[in-house]
């Protein structure tokens, strides 16, 4: 485990942004305690300080996971968000889209979004913006980047992917075994 | 008497040391010929008839042999010895007699197609070595030595830098150029970069991380410092949400349109599909422009008519 480089600080921060905008900075600057990204097995993982403290006494080897894993580095260094991340970019999410309760499922088992499985989605969203997916009564499935703009979407006909599937709460279930 | 016992005693073991000096020399005529390597003695001496009718047959040849194997035993000794796990064993030299051998020698095998053909061409096998003697691995080598000469006296040596060589390899290029940028009076600091030069590589530096428990509150101002960098960086004007910004804008003021004019259902069938469809703009755009020129619009949505006409005719 080892605090992230500046570049890739950088890396996760701009993919993190794309969902939160600048609301990063509260999950930085956090009244209730120190919080801090560390990495570990190229995951990068979102802990309070006194976790991180408890956690090196675990050695390296032996450490499956600490605290909330954001997502991994991949081998380009990448960064790529993992469904685990939800619970964090759900509260603060700058655009949502909320899908119809007959597109759930289709949606918890990694399909994209389809105009006719559209519920509401939040105005002024931009093609390729990242979106937070909820449900109509607002439990946050997952999470994708908007196809078409709100202005599109109004005019696209209903087999039309309107939000790209990225990661979804099923994922818990379907990659139970590399989920950390 | 002491002395008498003494004397006696003497006596007996001069006795006894003269027997046993006698049962191992053995003196013959002629001396034996030997063959140590094959164990082999040759006994040339003639045998004396009438002693062997006189005496019994067995006995004298018993005899005969027990003498001829006391010299052979000799003469095993004089060859030099060694200890081999507590006994002592004599080296024997090479046989000397040639033995026949048992069986017949073994025949030659019959030659390969290959040993064949290389005879009839005259091929000969030559060994090849695919070593090759080289100059600077002996001048690294005695270099080293040196090396090791001056740290075994705690003296500092100087590092081997580059060798010439005949052939450089694409790496030693790259190394030499780094090598003659960095020497310069200023270590290479104000050396310029070729176009597409490459960073050096392999220069010892290593990267660097920061302590895991380290000091909390720096690196939360490091992360807030760069989100501001990366906020500020966004370009103010956001091109794609101006557009979608007019389009929206465009559109209420169409619905505005449609509800003022009520009436007009001509004309708002024209206007529908000349905003919505860009293909169909001009043709029945026409359309909408006249049912607008006709009257009932001007007045009320007069401004969101003119706005949308515009928009075809600029495409």
């Amino acid at each position: 485990m080892r605090p992230l480089t500046d570049e890739e600080t950088k890396t996760m921060f701009e993919k993190l942004s794309k969902y939160i905008g600048e609301n990063i900075k509260l999950l930085v600057d956090r009244p209730d305690g120190t919080y801090c990204f560390r990495l570990h097995n190229d995951r990068v993982y979102y802990m309070s300080e006194k976790i991180l403290k408890l956690a090196t006494n675990i050695s390296r080897d032996k450490l499956v996971s600490v605290g909330t894993c954001f997502g991994k580095f991949t081998k380009t260094q990448k960064f790529r968000l993992h469904i685990t991340a939800l619970d964090f970019l759900a509260p603060y999410a700058k655009f949502k889209v909320w899908v119809k309760p007959g597109a759930e499922q289709s949606f918890l088992y990694g399909n994209h979004v389809l105009k006719s499985g559209l519920g509401r989605i939040t105005e002024n969203t931009n093609q390729y913006q990242g979106v937070v997916v909820y449900s109509m009564a607002d439990v946050p499935l997952g999470f994708g980047v908007a196809a078409k703009s709100t202005q599109e979407c109004r005019r696209v006909d209903p087999m039309a992917i309107v939000v790209f599937h990225q990661a979804d709460v099923g994922e818990f279930i379907r990659s139970e075994d590399t989920l950390t | 008497m002491a002395a008498c016992s003494v004397e006696q005693l003497l006596a007996k073991a001069e006795a006894e040391e003269a027997e046993k000096l006698n049962s191992i020399t053995v003196k013959k005529e002629l001396d034996l010929e030997f063959d140590i390597g094959n164990l082999l003695a040759f006994d040339k001496n003639r045998v004396e008839v009438a002693v062997f009718r006189q005496q019994k047959k067995d006995e004298f040849l018993l005899a005969l042999a027990r003498d001829n194997t006391q010299l052979l035993i000799n003469e095993i000794w004089k060859q030099p010895t060694e200890r081999v796990e507590e006994a002592i064993v004599a080296k024997l030299p090479d046989p000397v007699t040639p033995l026949p051998r048992e069986k017949p020698p073994p025949k030659a095998k019959p030659p390969t197609k290959w040993e064949q053909f290389a005879k009839l061409k005259g091929i000969q096998k030559k060994k090849k070595t695919n070593l090759v003697w080289d100059e600077t691995r002996v001048a690294k080598n005695e270099f080293n030595r040196l090396k090791n000469i001056a740290r075994a006296q705690k003296g500092k040596a100087p590092g081997l830098g580059l060798t010439p060589k005949a052939q450089q390899s694409k790496d030693e290029l790259a190394r030499a150029v780094s090598v003659a940028k960095s020497s310069t009076a200023s270590v290479g600091r104000f050396q310029d970069r070729l176009p597409k030069e490459k960073p050096p590589k392999n220069t010892g530096k290593k990267r660097k991380f920061e302590p895991l428990i380290g000091n909390f509150s720096n690196e939360k101002q490091k992360q807030l410092e760069l989100l501001q960098v990366m906020d500020s960086k966004k370009p103010k004007m956001d091109i794609t949400k101006a557009v979608n910004k007019q389009m929206r804008e465009e559109d209420r003021e169409e619905a505005a349109a449609k509800y003022k004019k009520g009436a007009g259902k001509r004309g708002r069938k024209g206007n529908m599909p000349g905003k919505g469809k860009g293909k169909g703009g001009k043709g029945k755009g026409g359309k909408g422009r006249a049912g607008g020129g006709g009257g009932k619009g001007r007045a009320g949505g007069g401004g969101g008519g003119g706005k949308k006409r515009s928009k075809p005719g600029k495409k």
